[in-house]
């Protein structure tokens, strides 16, 4: 039982501990902030001294690319034209698909399916990407593309790689997609039906338009997963730059380059070492655009609703 | 009287195939989805289950493919992965618990490192490498192609997931847990740290056992910050050079297309044995969110 | 009428001897914001008694008694004004440490709110935050006692305060609060969440720990008021400005058969909700 009246002592010691804890847990925080920094710093760094050895211009609009060879050309639109081919490509596998699945499990599917499907979806979204690499290469371009569909392509080209990132990027289409979808309140379904509606009708005209804006952040975000893609290009994509649109043969990709370049010893300083962090800063740009319209997009559906 | 006329038939029959067919098409989707993930596993197995042997794990690599096994790398892995667990554990759940317990949200600066966090989760990992080549490996630190900068890099790459799984965590325990605690008179820091962090301890575990099975299986990052591909010892310490197992695997699918009869099914077993480690990791994940998740 | 001053005294003079007042609020006002929630609220807390908060909805009360233990500070965008004295010293000063504060000013809420821990480390969990000495075996059997609870209780000390039903984990909130040895204990709206025969068994409770406690219970629940408290203030929102506002402060007794202020009398009377 506390003494009486004035001896009372309601002043406490400053709390340093607690002053210490929050410095220290903010100190945690800043390391993500510098993640970013470094990231930022070191590819303007180099790709800074690399324009000024290859001029800006001819980097950015030159159509050859071959920069370990003699005369060596650093243009870096082929490699640009194999990311987005391959990128193009897988939407037109991953986006129709996963919204499919997506529409599928938000409006069609019982719950007993839909605990069964998602750990499947959660699955795919979780093997690593050289196990696709693998598959593309030695089963789906040799059996499926060549012998199956008799396509005349080389062993490693870019649709395959195209296909087959596609189809490892349907669990961000659909997971998102269907999280947006199953976000739309009842109330508006419930309103459609009870004018009579279809459940087609209710599902395109209602559901999906109204969902719209978490659905495109999904694209989005599955688009920029795609040009990010490393692995499945490298194995079978091809390392022969293309400026062309034949996707047949192989494509050389931004992240293709980057990967089988750093593979052998480059030495810091050389030409080589330069013109990785010169197309990371291409890659990064270019990824770095779609994620921020990804992000604003989901902002936009999740504050509609929640 | 309805404009639609008194009697009430049964749908059109064009109506009933348009929404059949609908359906049917959106079961296709996932039916395609699923059956190429089936096919893949299958294809995986029948190549690599024939190699996949106990000589297969407890051997090195080899310029002989019977020879060849896969114990470097499967060492070089565990290396990694113990190297980044200690990485992202302290710095996500601290950066977690900073966000969610103690910073302003209307302060611009900690909105700046949440949208940092939201786009960092999605840039490509083979920047990631880059960013690892040029401040670990060379650069600052120049700590070489060993296993502290292969482990440091990846959990770079991972940490926005654990801080964000970390952050859901703590989010979910209910501030009522909070309000109790402080009015008996404990700190802010002594409600964390008793209270609101033990409780979300199961949460932020099977955080950062799904961002492992993220790192586990990452090849790019590896490649440009240099792990070897022929090594023929594990591991001894933190400035080790390493091989890691999807490095293995890919040097073993660059020597398939030239000698396909040779090292294509070792790549293969590669594979299953990294999918057994993943199935094993996330069914540990799934365990402890089933048994020890909070019901409020 | 004026708005925010205690009603006039009845005429006769108490014979009973006021108690001295424990807690005083002079001209208490709160803001979210720039929102004003409660403004100009004086009155006391007497030691010993129960004071009751009454008033509807929206009126401020539970928002006031949260400055009694500080609180508001959890919320960012709140502001207090005016002064709380407790044995004179203002709550608010700018030596004050609010962890002092609420080891002496404890709250229940109203949902019953218990850790996810055994009852023991629930009942523990104060005294061992607050580095208080003692067998602590001891400290949780007197709590547990003390909040009426401990026959239910003393053969599952180890199992988790969430099996328990909902009248005793409240119990158990209070003697969590009790253990830390507090001198006010503030309740906001403790029975609300309960059913009768638990409300019942609580308010019987704060009749026994008027005698060594101060208690402060926010409630809606008029006949509750009339049935435990010693004093009543009645709140109510001043329906040009919409903060809350205190109308009348006085013995329960006056207040609920003799009211001064009209507004008081319609309330307690049941015209208006």
């Amino acid at each position: 039982m506390e003494a009486a009246a004035t001896t009372i002592r309601l002043q406490g010691r400053r709390r340093h501990g607690e002053l210490a804890v929050r410095l220290l847990l903010g100190l945690a925080a800043l390391v993500s902030l510098l993640t970013t920094v470094g990231i930022v710093y070191a590819l303007l760094e180099e790709t800074v001294v690399f324009f000024g050895e290859v001029g800006a211009h001819d980097y950015l609009f030159g159509t050859k690319w071959t920069p370990l060879f003699e005369p060596a050309s650093f243009g870096v639109l082929p490699l640009v034209a194999g990311t987005l081919a391959t990128s193009a490509i897988a939407m037109l596998v991953a986006v129709p698909l996963g919204l499919g699945a997506a529409i599928y499990l938000s409006e069609y599917a019982r719950p007993r399916v839909r605990k069964t499907v998602k750990p499947i979806l959660e699955l795919l979204a979780g093997i690593p990407t050289i196990v696709f690499g693998y598959f593309a290469l030695t089963f789906f371009t040799p059996e499926i593309l060549r012998a199956f569909f008799n396509l005349d392509v080389g062993i490693f080209n870019a649709l395959a790689a195209g296909i087959i990132i596609g189809f490892l990027t349907i669990p961000i289409v659909a997971s998102i997609s269907e999280d947006a979808m199953r976000s739309v309140p009842q109330s508006l379904r419930e309103g459609a039906f009870g004018l009579g509606a279809s459940k087609l009708q209710v599902t395109m005209r209602v559901v999906f338009p109204a969902a719209l804006s978490g659905i495109v952040a999904s694209v989005v975000l599955a688009m920029s997963r795609a040009v990010g893609e490393t692995m499945v290009v490298v194995i079978a994509g091809g390392l022969q730059p293309q400026w062309g649109a034949d996707v047949g043969k192989s494509m050389e990709t931004l992240t293709a380059f980057i990967a089988s370049t750093a593979k052998g010893d480059v030495p810091t300083g050389s030409i080589e070492y330069k013109t990785l962090f010169a197309v990371g800063t291409t890659l990064f740009v270019i990824t770095f655009v779609l994620n921020m319209f990804s992000i604003r997009f989901v902002r936009k559906y999740r504050q509609v609703y929640e | 009287m309805s404009a639609h006329g008194e009697t009430v038939g049964r749908p059109s029959s064009a109506r009933r195939a348009k929404d059949l067919a609908f359906r049917l098409a959106l079961l296709g989707c996932l039916a395609v989805a699923i059956g190429l993930l089936g096919i893949l596993l299958v294809d995986a197995v029948l190549d690599g289950a024939g190699a996949l042997d106990w000589d297969f794990i407890n051997s090195f690599t080899s310029i002989t493919a019977d020879k060849a096994g896969i114990q470097a790398a499967l060492w070089g892995t565990i290396w990694l992965m113990g190297v980044c667990a200690l990485f992202i554990i302290p710095v996500g759940v601290a950066t977690a618990i900073y966000l969610e317990e103690y910073a302003d949200e209307t302060r611009w600066w900690n909105r700046v490192i949440e949208l940092n966090i939201q786009n960092l989760a999605a840039v490509p990992s083979i920047v990631y490498g880059i960013l690892g080549l040029a401040f670990l490996v060379r650069g600052p630190l120049n700590l070489g192609q060993v296993v502290l900068a292969g482990g440091l890099t990846l959990g770079l790459l991972v940490l926005p997931m654990v801080i964000i799984a970390g952050r859901e965590a703590l989010r979910a325990v209910p501030s009522s847990i909070r309000e109790g605690s402080m009015a008996l008179g404990a700190t802010q820091w002594q409600t964390i740290w008793r209270q609101v962090l033990p409780a979300a301890v199961p949460g932020i575990a099977t955080g950062v056992i799904l961002a492992l099975s993220r790192a586990i299986g990452e090849t790019a990052p590896l490649i440009v910050i240099g792990a070897a591909t022929v090594i023929f010892a594990n591991p001894t310490g933190l400035g080790s050079d390493f091989t890691a197992m999807p490095i293995q695997i890919f040097d073993w699918i660059s020597r398939a297309s030239n000698d396909i009869n040779d090292y294509r099914p070792l790549a293969a077993a590669g594979i299953l044995v990294l999918i057994l480690l993943l199935l094993a990791m996330n069914g540990v994940a799934i365990w402890l969110r089933n048994r020890y998740e909070q019901k409020w | 009428m004026v708005i925010g001053q205690p009603a006039a005294k009845s005429a006769d003079e108490r014979t009973r001897a006021r108690p001295e007042p424990i807690c005083h609020l002079e001209g208490v006002s709160v803001s979210y914001g720039d929102k004003a929630a409660v403004r100009g609220v004086s009155f006391d807390i007497a030691r010993n008694e129960i004071t009751a908060l009454i008033g509807p909805s929206g009126c401020g009360k539970s928002t006031l008694i949260r400055c009694l233990n500080r609180m508001n500070d959890l919320i960012p965008s709140a502001r207090v004004e005016g002064s709380v004295l407790y044995h004179g010293q203002d709550l608010y000063g700018s030596e004050v440490d609010a962890v002092e504060v609420r080891k002496r000013i404890g709250m229940v809420f109203q949902k019953p709110n218990p850790f996810p821990k055994s009852i023991y480390d629930n009942v523990a969990f104060g005294p061992r935050v607050l580095g208080m000495k003692g067998d602590m075996d001891e400290v949780v059997e007197r709590a547990l006692q003390r909040a009426a609870v401990w026959d239910e209780t003393k053969d599952r000390l180890k199992a988790n305060a969430f099996g328990m039903s909902g009248g005793q984990q409240q119990r158990l909130c209070i003697a969590r609060a009790l253990a830390v040895e507090p001198d006010v204990i503030l309740m906001d709206e403790p029975c609300s969440a309960l059913d009768p025969i638990s409300t019942g068994k609580i308010e019987d409770l704060m009749l026994e720990l008027r005698k060594e406690y101060s208690i402060v219970i926010v409630t809606h629940n008029m006949q509750q008021a009339a049935r435990v408290s010693d004093r009543t203030a009645f709140f109510t929102v001043d329906p040009e400005d919409r903060v809350g506002r205190l109308v009348e402060y006085d013995d329960t007794e006056t207040v609920f058969t003799n009211p001064g202020d009209a507004r008081t009398e319609a309330y307690v009377t049941g015209k208006v909700g």
